[in-house]
């Protein structure tokens, strides 16, 4: 017996010695999945607690009557995602007390609105700068143009932040996000709501300093844009105005006008039109027996 | 934008093999008797003839839908209705759902969000066995929610052909006999949310959609939605849910939306490029679109090039359209010429990626790209010219899907994360050539069992990144070997972390 221990023990008693000769151990660890690249849970901060009043103000709550009525009645809380945003519009970013306050209009229970919320990415659960800038880094974009590796280095070299900061002045906010829907025109950046497309870094530098510079002549006002619940945004062109805009209305400095910086109009051959250039068909076309 | 939109390649060579084998066979013996046997019994089938060689690609502008597509007109109403929208639509109305159903399927239209159903059949299932004695009320969705990776057509036609899509709704909201329709379009496009409501009011105005839409007497509503950033709502059912106001995770099928769907009443989710098209092909007739393309693929499509191409841009062409004709011709050809060309990912992020060779002789259209183990998709052709790091262009389509996954199927969530790291480090080359195979077989592991397609979303790319490109991988191993003084041990460990004491996983 003392033979068929004693291999044991040699092993049981070196075991330790081995433990402490080790440089480095590893451990397990299982982090939270995130859907959004903010922190899934809720920490009350000066800035973001349930003791802050949000009320909507009296144009909001008018929106909000015109949204409520797209949806059965029986079914008001598919209205928390247009009144969501709405609260972001109005408030800057979705803090608790937005969420509340949604969750009362809607009777709801809160932790659903909180579901919605911590669920889509483009709901800012933290403050972010006046100006939101999401540079797309998916492959269509690292490929095309001049590749966005070099807009995210010229945005880092300039305004000197990091993906995820805020500069000092909190006037920008950089981030990297996914796919944005304009891959012809890649690389491009969103800032707020409108698409800037075909960068190159010297335009994405200019149009940083353009930016900079009106908010500096502006002042502080968010813009709030409610287009896609009224269709009226004097900044939206649609059809033949579409890419011819020079700049912005609205802002005391003249800013880019959001699309492609490169003079393309929108999505065609930048060589010229290699289609639909023969006039136009209209009704003649049709088949006489409808 | 999500679906399962080619079989297993397994399945289709196997298919192939088997077809082919016995075809073979047949024609051998045929052989034999050839000489003896001239005549041919009643019961023989009688081989068709040849089909006539066609060559597809060069449509021609008085043949494509979207005349606006590049913004030279307006995108109001009034200059909609100069190039025929709105045109007697009361009448394509007055003529009942069946007639414009069976118009669609003459038309052989199919889904243009990417799994390619004929939207026909997909559209006569709503009209189930009485129907009409449920008075419930039915949805049409439109998924604008176009979020795959090299996709920006619905983009085009909501900024610039508003009106196709508003008619197309009521033509296709008609055929499915819908009392509304819910436009969920992505929370990215406020520009085109805003053109598109704009759009939606001048309608209302003009009592184009409405109470008595058109004057038909047919009651039809149309709602804009937008979305929030969550790619995983281009999937049908977490699309409804996301606009039921929840979390847009999957629903399992069955039940199939067309039974029980958005607000738990039937409901039908296209593509918003499917449903733009109808109201057109019904003006021109089934038979006009049906003649473009190859059999069972018909039509013209929107396709967008992206990436290594000297012209990027979006176009409408005839489906069936050889690749290389669709670069050159369109997009100023691939930067350095065609020689340059290493792989093209035909049909957005989620189909396999194909090689030069396979390029040179490809034909786009749903089947013909199924046949080269990859699919037409959305169409979002993304070109990579021999300058490209291909491993880690598929390395950042791997982040993409970890950050997009749901996180409601185990797979899927943690597949996604694994397949992310693993490629992350076969980028440096810091692995083993047999965790190519393992990294193969955890793809496989995915596919098919998730809830929605997002599973094989992310599996393919790294399927089609194997079949091609194995060789890349295992130089760029070797070439990490070398500098590193010697090769990695599996999971990534340094070739002599085993000395330095470290943890790390047995039998390396």
């Amino acid at each position: 017996m003392a033979t068929k221990l004693a291999p044991q023990l040699l092993r049981s008693s070196f075991q330790p010695l081995r433990l402490a000769s080790r440089s480095q151990c590893r451990s397990f660890n299982a982090s939270a999945r995130s859907s959004s690249d903010a922190l899934q849970v809720h920490r009350d901060t000066p800035v973001n607690n349930a003791k802050i009043p949000f009320k909507f103000n009296d144009q909001n709550n008018k929106l909000i009557d015109e949204i409520l009525k797209r949806y059965p009645p029986q079914y008001k809380k598919a209205a928390v995602m247009p009144i969501l945003d709405l609260g972001q519009r109005q408030h800057g970013f979705t803090s608790l007390s937005v969420m509340n306050e949604v969750a009362r209009i809607l009777e709801m229970p809160p932790m659903r609105v909180y579901e919605v919320a911590t669920f889509y990415t483009m709901y800012n659960r933290s403050p972010v700068g006046k100006y939101h800038l999401q540079v797309c880094t998916t492959t269509p974009c690292q490929l095309g143009g001049c590749g966005s590796d070099k807009i995210v280095k010229a945005i880092e070299d300039h305004l000197g932040i990091k993906p995820g900061h805020t500069t000092k002045d909190d006037l920008f906010t950089f981030v990297e996000v996914e796919c944005l829907g304009a891959c012809v025109n890649a690389p491009m950046v969103q800032i707020n709501d409108d698409f800037y497309e075909d960068l190159t870094p010297e335009s994405t530098v200019a149009l940083l300093d353009s930016l900079a510079e009106s908010a500096k002549a502006g002042g502080t006002s968010h813009e709030v844009g409610t287009g896609h619940l009224t269709g009226e945004d004097k900044n939206v062109k649609s059809g033949k105005e579409v890419g011819t805009a020079k700049s912005k209305v609205g802002v005391p400095k003249p800013v880019p006008a959001p699309g492609p910086m490169s003079g393309r109009k929108t999505c065609e051959n930048s060589a010229g039109l290699t289609n639909l250039t023969s006039p136009m068909w209209g009704p003649e076309v049709f088949r006489k027996d409808l | 934008m999500l679906s399962r939109h080619a079989p297993s390649p397994k399945v289709v060579s196997s298919l192939s093999t088997r077809v082919l084998s016995s075809s073979a066979c047949a024609t051998s013996r045929i052989a034999s008797f050839a000489p003896s046997q001239q005549t041919r019994g009643l019961a023989t089938v009688q081989d068709a003839p040849p089909p006539p060689k066609r060559v597809y690609g060069g449509l021609k502008d008085q043949d494509r839908i979207f005349q606006n597509l590049y913004g030279h007109h307006g995108a109001d109403l009034a200059s909609a209705k100069k190039y025929g929208d709105w045109h007697r639509t009361k009448d394509i109305l007055a003529k009942g759902h069946d007639w414009i159903i069976s118009e669609i399927k003459a038309s052989g239209l199919r889904g243009r969000g990417g799994a390619g159903f004929p939207s026909g059949m997909k559209w006569s299932f709503m009209n189930f066995k009485d129907w009409d004695k449920d008075n419930k009320p039915r949805y049409l969705v439109v998924n604008a929610d176009e979020g795959e990776p090299g996709t920006c057509k619905d983009r085009e036609i909501m900024r610039k052909d508003p009106h196709k899509l508003i008619e197309g709704c009521l033509v296709a909201g008609r055929a499915m006999n819908c009392t509304a329709a819910y436009i969920y379009i992505r929370g990215e496009f406020y520009h085109e949310a805003t053109v598109l409501q704009r759009a939606i009011q001048e309608a209302y105005k003009d009592g184009l959609i409405g109470k008595n839409a058109c004057g038909s007497g047919y009651d039809f509503d149309v709602y804009l939605h937008r979305g929030m950033g969550a790619y995983v709502c281009g999937e049908e059912t977490s699309l409804i849910e996301s606009l039921e106001g929840k979390p847009g995770k999957p629903r399992l099928k069955p039940p199939f939306p067309a039974a029980v769907g958005l607000f738990g009443c039937p409901s039908t989710v296209a593509n918003v490029e499917t449903i733009a098209v109808a109201p057109t092909i019904c003006r021109r007739g089934g038979s006009w679109f049906a003649g473009f393309g190859r059999e069972r693929n018909a039509g013209t499509k929107l396709f967008c090039i992206s990436g290594h191409v000297n012209n990027p841009c979006t176009v409408e062409e005839e489906m069936s359209i050889p690749l290389r004709e669709l670069i050159d011709k369109h997009c100023g050809g691939v930067r350095g010429g065609w020689d340059n060309l290493k792989a093209v990912i035909p049909g957005g992020s989620s189909t396999p990626i194909l090689p030069k060779n396979v390029c040179d002789e490809q034909l786009m259209d749903f089947d013909a790209l199924k046949d080269s183990q990859s699919g037409l998709g959305t169409a979002a052709v993304i070109v990579m010219d021999k300058s490209t790091d291909v491993v880690r262009a598929i390395s950042r389509l791997s982040h993409f899907y970890r950050h997009e996954s749901c996180g409601q199927c185990t797979p899927c969530r943690e597949g996604s994360k694994w397949t992310e790291q693993i490629m992350k480090r076969f980028e440096k080359g810091q692995g083993r050539e047999r965790e190519i195979d393992m990294l193969q077989e955890l793809t496989k592991q995915v596919e098919g069992h998730t809830i929605c397609a997002l599973g094989e979303a992310f599996a393919w790319p790294i399927q089609g990144l194997i079949r091609h490109f194995r060789p890349e991988l295992e130089a760029r191993m070797k070439d990490f070997a070398e500098k590193n003084g010697g090769p990695a041990l599996a999971g990534g460990w340094q070739h002599n972390a085993l000395e330095q004491g470290k943890l790390i996983a047995p039998g390396q």
